[in-house]
């Protein structure tokens, strides 16, 4: 098991929003590697998300077991959890995420100032490019460039897994690329496990790995053995 | 600075307009406490400081004339500290170029000295030299009154002699800062004076040499007033000595007492009122706030940000919102706190003020409104962290809404869909429409209660002046006089009406309980002095026995049909026991009331009149009081509606300015709860409401929807919000009732529709900068920013 950073057994989860209750995970079983970069991929409600929210400590689960490496994540209570993700987890948002009110180099500092060991605010900028646009509030920033410093954010801790939800999903062609460049060099840098949720089937020719939901479980997994690079991505 | 510091700071800034309308919310709350109480002890501080620099007494007689010899006997009573034997007499006095005849209160200083008790505060000139009797010194309200410069000249009947008299020396004493001429009810300053002279002057105009008649005594700490009036009383009775009394009876103090009592009950009653008022607001719009920034929340608790440092977080961002509104409230309050500290000062004319601080009551409140905002944070703080990161940085969920009547019922066909949105946001969000709801009732009700003091004055007056006391002239006599004095006085130019009344100064005792009164004997059926009762129902006396204030009654805890016991302090000085026939609900000071015959029996003697109340022809009013002024049997007359133009004028600078300062702040903290209640409304429907501005939906017609809602909660809050304000107004009239004054429980529809009129105008100057908002909502961005 030590290999794997992350092994499910008989993941469920059960959402009660509003007057609805949704089954968003079945029964899930998991293995993923150490180091790799995951694509998850599937329609609206197959329970992507859901399973990285739940990777991540966002969420918890209704049954089953989730280990990331030794720990068993489904024992742990709010605290543990929120010492996980502090220690460990890097995060991707669909919509950024920034704080409004502070820079970009801010939002970075934000997340390197409880970090035990996290790289220079400035540093981490630079890893995806955007050194020059350090003191520019998000509001002053294109979409993609705020992406960009979410996932400087994500870095400078230096955590043993990047969970994206949707990275590119609100950019453009263009910028989405330089997005996902900017993850692949993390995940090459410094050896990131790289989990990735996209509706865009063609970003899954740069994972390691791909896995195709549909209704709350994996229906296929599929080892990409010619990866391609970012720049030769198009959609 | 921590990152989080630093999105603190930006937050305020970005905030600010309603961080500082919840600010003067707070500021609202602190002000009424640090300005009602600062104000309060300054004025009682500096009565105490000017009572003790200038020997106030502590103990007061009047008697008919005692030889000085007394004195040291009454020095000797245990516990009397100093003594003070002087002559006090009433008299007419005419003034150069004033119409109505004034009264004077001369009182005699010794010859070379300052008196040892009761001080003269000398504010111009000098005492009276010993070889010229006409000079005198007299109050500063009186020379104020008519510009009176050091040198002036006036007459005074005295001992039926018409004297010219000069102004020598203009002064202040503890003893008269409120001067109220005998019959008076409320102060004139034109046509009550006190005047003092020297004691060989005034021995020799009125025959007592080497006598006296009124006794001053100082106290020594720990003496029991009640022992020593007793003794007083018993060396006094041989010498005509009516009841002693103590500080709590002496008109000026008893009048001042009242005047602070009203600052009391006003601090009573509406600054921890505006305070919890406040302090709920606060609460419910900050946890409003705090619940706005639930993806914030959400995300510093994705990144790995503890709960406690997410907490410690908010709370550093309200305490630095409240603590401007308590450094605003702080400021503001003590301002305005030396301010009418000065205004109250200049009404009682000090000679000089203490500034009191009450930094345990300016604790208090910063504590409660801090206190308020952080529970209103952690209750919102608390929904917020029990929800997962995931869950907390997606929108909620639409919130659970029902149709509010059958489909069938088509009820769109009646209220537009921007009505129905809004009424369907009411019932999914019942708690938070109540809440608002009530916040803005609390609003109108504080305005009310502020603005009550004004109807209740204005009530008093109008029932004293124009539907009990509707004489245009009360009369006294120097002494009693046989009834046929009546006949003398109607036969006056301009005399339309009479009524004699006899006055004899009374102690009316139940059980242990003993009030020293006055007890009127009237005409059964008076026209002129009406009784009136609760209902403004002229009452007429009972035939027999004896009839009371009411509140003479609460104080004595006497039914009607109980038996009294009177002292009757004139005349034969009988005390008789007396059935008590009737409670009458009158509003000023206490009294007893009888049938002049029946009070005539009790005091055994033939029908006499001390006062005499007239109506007259106003035409014959000037020949009128040339003739009162001829008359060397009137000690002075009193001329309510005269006065009351005068005390109305004076009064309404006091009240105007305390229901101004209290109906502002309440306007303050009424329009920062509305204003924050429309702004956050606007946040948490901002993309709901953008979302309708992408549907096509014009600006007005969104603004009409956010609107609708403010509106109908606004006005929705009227009702209750007048019954809020009836309650505050009820506390403040209770806590205000005393023995020198009562107000009634009156209302005016316009105060009603004034307190609603602010609120709603708070809405709409609310809505117009929420207008402003509205236009600049960024479609695009608020529908992109989340999914």
């Amino acid at each position: 098991m030590s290999q794997n950073i992350f092994t499910a057994r008989g993941l469920t989860k059960i959402y009660s929003s509003g007057e609805v209750e949704v089954r968003a995970l079945r029964g899930l079983d998991l293995d993923i590697p150490a180091g790799e970069v995951v694509v998850l991929l599937g329609p609206s409600g197959s329970g992507k998300s859901t399973l990285l929210n739940i990777m991540g400590g966002l969420d918890r689960t209704s049954s089953g077991q989730l280990f990331f490496k030794d720990l068993e994540l489904t024992s742990l209570d709010d605290r543990g959890l929120t010492t996980y993700r502090r220690q460990h987890v890097g995060f991707v948002f669909q919509f950024y995420n920034l704080m409004p009110s502070l820079t970009a180099y801010e939002n970075v500092a934000l997340v390197t100032e409880i970090s035990e060991n996290p790289m220079r605010p400035d540093e981490a900028l630079g890893l995806v490019g955007l050194q020059s646009r350090m003191d520019h509030f998000p509001s002053q920033l294109s979409g993609g460039e705020q992406q960009r410093v979410a996932i400087a954010r994500a870095i400078a801790k230096r955590p043993e897994v990047l969970l994206c939800d949707e990275p590119t999903g609100a950019l453009d062609s263009k910028t989405g690329i330089l997005v996902i460049e900017a993850l692949l060099s993390v995940n090459s840098q410094l050896g990131t496990t790289t989990l990735i949720i996209t509706h865009n089937a063609s970003i899954q020719d740069v994972a390691n790995r791909v896995l195709s939901f549909a209704d709350g479980q994996i229906s296929r997994t599929y080892k990409n053995e010619h990866r391609r690079t970012a720049s030769e991505l198009s959609w | 600075m921590p990152m989080l510091d630093r999105k603190l700071l930006r937050d305020i800034r970005r905030l600010w307009a309603q961080a500082l309308a919840i600010a003067f919310v707070v500021a609202g709350g602190v002000t009424s406490i640090v300005l009602a109480a600062g104000s309060l002890r300054s004025l009682e501080e500096t009565r105490a400081a000017y009572y003790e620099r200038y020997q106030f007494a502590d103990v007061f007689a009047l008697l008919t004339r005692a030889p000085k010899s007394l004195l040291s006997q009454i020095a000797e009573i245990p516990g009397v500290a100093a003594v003070e034997g002087r002559i006090a007499k009433l008299a007419l006095l005419d003034i150069p170029d004033f119409q109505e005849p004034a009264t004077g209160q001369f009182l005699s200083v010794p010859d070379t000295d300052q008196p040892r008790l009761n001080q003269l505060y000398m504010r111009m000139g000098r005492t009276p030299d010993l070889s010229k009797p006409e000079e005198v010194v007299i109050n500063d309200g009186f020379a104020k009154a008519h510009k009176f410069k050091l040198g002036d000249r006036f007459h005074a009947i005295l001992n039926g002699r018409k004297r010219e008299l000069v102004i020598v020396g203009i002064a202040l004493s503890p003893e008269f800062i409120f001067t109220i001429g005998p019959g008076d009810q409320m102060p004139d300053e034109r046509r009550f004076a006190i005047v003092w002279m020297p004691e060989k002057t005034l021995a020799n105009v009125y025959n007592l040499e080497g006598a006296f008649s009124s006794v001053s005594l100082k106290l020594l700490r720990g003496t029991s007033e009640q022992e020593v009036i007793k003794r007083l009383d018993t060396l006094l009775d041989r010498y005509g000595g009516q009841a002693a009394y103590g500080r709590a009876n002496q008109t000026s103090d008893a009048y001042i007492d009242h005047g602070f009592e009203m600052l009391k009950s006003m601090r009573g009653t509406l600054p921890p009122i505006f305070l919890l008022v406040a302090g709920f607001l606060v609460n419910l719009t900050l946890s409003r706030i705090v619940a706005l920034e639930r993806e914030q929340i959400g995300l510093l608790k994705a990144l790995g940000y503890r709960n406690a440092t997410i907490a410690l977080h908010y709370l550093k961002f309200v305490t630095i919102i409240v603590t401007i509104g308590i450094i605003i409230g702080g400021v503001g309050g003590t301002w305005l706190g030396s301010y009418v500290t000065q205004l109250y000062g200049d009404y009682f004319r000090f000679p000089f003020l203490v500034f009191a601080h009450s930094p345990d009551l300016y604790a208090l409140a910063a504590m409660l409104s801090l206190v308020a905002a952080i529970i209103g944070t952690m209750r919102a703080l608390k929904e917020i962290m029990t929800l997962t990161p995931a869950i907390a940085m997606q929108p909620p969920a639409p919130p659970r809404v029902h149709r509010l009547l059958p489909a069938a019922w088509n009820i769109h066909k009646v209220i537009s869909q921007p009505g129905i949105m809004m009424l369907r946001n009411i019932s999914a969000h019942p708690l938070r429409a109540l809440f608002a709801t009530l916040g803005i009732a609390f609003a109108t009700g504080i305005l009310i209660g502020s603005l009550f003091l004004n109807d209740a004055i204005e009530a008093l007056i109008e029932v004293t002046y124009f539907m009990a006391d509707r004489q245009d002239a009360t009369i006294s006599f120097v002494e009693r006089r046989p009834i046929n004095a009546v006949e003398q006085v109607k036969r006056l130019p301009g005399v339309l009406a009479v009524e004699p009344y006899r006055d004899v100064p009374i102690r009316i005792r139940y059980g242990n309980i003993e009030k020293r009164v006055l007890l009127s004997g009237r005409p059964r059926e008076a026209d002129l002095r009406r009784l009136i009762d609760v209902d403004l129902r002229p009452v007429s006396l009972p035939e027999n026995g004896l009839a009371i204030s009411a509140w003479l009654g609460k104080i004595l805890g006497v039914q009607v049909g109980d038996i009294v016991e009177i002292d009757l302090l004139e005349g034969q000085r009988r005390t008789v026991s007396v059935s008590v026939t009737a409670l009458i609900e009158d509003y000023y000071g206490i009294q007893g009331m009888m049938v002049a015959q029946s009070l005539g029996r009790l005091m055994r003697e033939a029908p006499s009149v001390t006062t005499v109340n007239v109506s007259l022809d106003r035409r014959a009013q000037d020949q009128f009081y040339q003739a009162i002024k001829g008359l060397p049997t009137v000690s002075g007359m009193a001329l309510q509606r005269v006065s009351l133009v005068n005390f109305r004028e004076q009064i309404v600078i006091l009240v105007t300015t305390m229901v101004s300062i209290y109906a502002g702040l309440a306007a303050v903290i009424a329009f920062g709860v509305v204003y924050n209640s429309a702004r956050i409304s606007l946040s948490e429907r901002a993309r709901e409401l953008a979302s309708l501005r992408v549907l096509g939906f014009t600006r007005a017609e969104v603004m009409r929807i956010l609107l609708l809602e403010l509106t109908v909660l606004t006005l929705l809050a009227q009702p209750p919000g007048w019954a809020i304000g009836y309650g505050l107004s009820w506390i403040m009239k209770t806590n205000s009732e005393g023995e020198v004054m009562r107000v009634r429980m009156v209302i005016e529809n316009t105060t009603y529709c004034l307190a609603s009129g602010i609120i709603i105008v708070a809405a709409l100057l609310s809505a117009l900068v929420i207008r402003e908002r509205i236009n600049r909502l960024d479609l695009v961005s608020v529908l992109k920013t989340r999914d």
